[in-house]
């Protein structure tokens, strides 16, 4: 049995539905299409599925995939916590059960009805109980006024500013209009266009904001040994982490002695002691990207940059391609699709087959990132 | 202390909190115009929110220890809608997390307002900054008393 994670395992098929505003069909059956087009991606058969690995929020559960697909008998499954901050934890927890022997091929999948369903904040039922009972009351009600709150601190505490957020946006705006799938294909960004758009919460405007999408994805893991048998050149888990920092409070993470240095610090620590290589060897990032300012944050937090030069790592088209960190080369939540972040693990996965619509030239690793702000996940894929 | 169930919110009124079985004291004092914090009754310490035990010394021994309503602006937002019908005819307005000054570390959510019962969005945004002074009034919010915060006359 590997006593290491790393590199034991690859995920070896992606699949995707379209994204859109608006699909016709079910979460259900998004789930089910791009879980199988992923087995094909990958030439294995849906019945030798044996694992699943999903995260909250995820209206469809393996066992309603299971039986549609026609898997096998099922020995592994699990269901990360804190809706965006799991995606990436669905591929550590299937590698991990792959590594040890307890599943054999596993998918991971996030299938999402956002742009045709009521927005989730507006269940005021669920929410006002603890820990809303706290924030909501004052008309703190959605994501996004959670994380402008960090954000304004940020801005005054470490001189970030508008211009640094729409270097995310745009960055992402960039490879979305090389990216046929992408929601945003062909709709330039411009910086008149951002600083004159409507505030959604001030700091943040339309522009900082992620999509509304209707759509699914998913991958397939196996074994390293099983991977070179498979279609696709494998792209192997070399480390993944999770992280809920010591007194973090979900997404209004204000109480703790420090705010700014979120779930991203505590994953982030034990990635890196769990890999091969270091920041500097990256040769491109997918970062989760709800709202801009996460990008500066999880720059910081995975070790970038230094703490409070997020900003700054954003001047000169850095995030571009080309660039120091060329990130969200699909065009991430913000201009792709938002899919709970499930598109930057496919993204991830096409970069390092070499197939990516903003192919990074000859990258070999990638790190993909999971909602910050709220206990989060990450993995490291190499070539 | 046991929760106490509160009438669904009509859709026209702002949200009254819901309080859990650690957090009920805190409204119960509100609703007599006190803001208290839940201490440590072993160490000492204060912590929020409000849990079962002492994340210092473990100790399951707690009681709600008064502070004298002051505090600085930490942080602030200004929603604008799409937000629920109650808080849209109201924005934008301002949140503002507020740091104790006689509590540091201990920051609570709230709506700065130009008087306690004035509207949501009655705040002077230009006012608003962070580091700027503020005190504790309280007003009534669909049946439940809650905390605002108004600017320190200097």
């Amino acid at each position: 049995m590997a006593a290491t994670l790393k590199d034991a395992t690859a995920i070896v098929g992606i699949g995707q539905t379209p994204f859109a505003r608006r699909l016709p069909q079910s979460e259900k059956e998004l789930a089910c299409r791009a879980i199988l087009a992923a087995l094909d991606d990958a030439g294995i058969a849906p019945g030798e599925v044996d694992a699943f690995a999903s995260y909250t929020m995820e209206e469809t559960d393996e066992v309603e995939v299971a039986k549609a697909i026609g898997a096998g008998d099922a020995t592994f499954f699990s269901r990360v916590g804190y809706g965006g901050g799991g995606s990436c934890a669905t591929i550590g927890h299937l590698a991990a059960a792959i590594a040890t022997g307890q599943a054999s091929v596993g998918v991971a999948w996030r299938s999402r009805k956002r742009g045709s369903g009521p927005r989730p904040w507006t269940n005021t039922a669920v929410q006002l109980p603890t820990p809303g009972q706290w924030t909501r009351p004052f008309g703190l009600l959605r994501p996004a006024d959670e994380i402008a709150m960090l954000a304004r601190r940020y801005m005054h505490e470490y001189g970030a500013t508008r211009d640094h957020l729409f270097n995310v946006a745009m960055a992402c705006r960039n490879r979305a209009n090389e990216n046929p799938a992408a929601i945003m294909y062909e709709r330039p960004l411009t910086r008149e266009m951002y600083m004159t758009s409507r505030m959604v919460s001030e700091p943040l405007c339309l522009f900082d904001n992620c999509l509304e999408t209707d759509g699914a994805l998913a991958c397939v893991v196996v074994s390293a040994a099983r991977a070179r048998d498979c279609r696709h050149r494998p792209v192997h888990v070399h480390a993944a982490a999770q992280g809920l920092p010591s007194q973090h409070h979900g997404m209004v993470n204000y109480w703790n002695d420090d705010p700014l240095s979120g779930p991203a610090w505590t994953a982030a620590r034990h990635l890196w002691k769990r890999a091969d290589f270091g920041p500097q060897d990256v040769d491109t990032a997918q970062i989760y990207d709800a709202f801009t300012p996460l990008v500066p944050l999880s720059l910081e937090g995975y070790g970038f940059c230094g703490r409070g030069e997020g900003g700054a790592f954003t001047e000169g088209g850095a995030l571009e391609t080309g660039g120091r960190l060329p990130i969200n080369t699909g065009g991430g939540g913000l201009s792709e699709a938002y899919v709970h972040g499930f598109n930057l693990i496919t993204e991830g996965v096409k970069q390092l087959r070499g197939t990516s619509t903003a192919q990074v030239p000859d990258a070999r690793t990638c790190l993909v990132t999971a909602g910050e702000g709220v206990p989060t996940s990450a993995i490291l894929l190499r070539a | 202390m046991t929760a106490t169930p509160t009438a669904p919110t009509p859709a026209d009124a702002l949200l009254a909190p819901v309080p859990d079985e650690d957090g009920a004291p805190f409204w119960e004092y509100a609703a007599r115009g006190e803001l208290r914090v839940q201490a440590c009754t072993a160490c000492g310490r204060l912590r929020f929110p409000p849990r079962p035990c002492c994340p210092h010394c473990r100790s399951f021994d707690s009681h709600w220890q008064p502070v004298d309503g002051r505090g600085r602006i930490w942080s602030y937002v200004r929603p604008h809608p799409p937000l629920l019908p109650a808080y849209a005819a109201h924005a934008p307005y301002t949140v503002v997390l507020v740091e104790l000054a006689d509590a540091p570390g201990i920051r609570l959510v709230g709506n700065l307002v130009a008087s306690a019962d004035a509207p949501l969005g009655s705040a002077d945004p230009a006012a608003v900054r962070i580091g700027a002074r503020v005190r504790a009034v309280f007003a009534d919010c669909g049946g439940v008393t809650v905390p605002r915060w108004v600017p320190e006359k200097p």
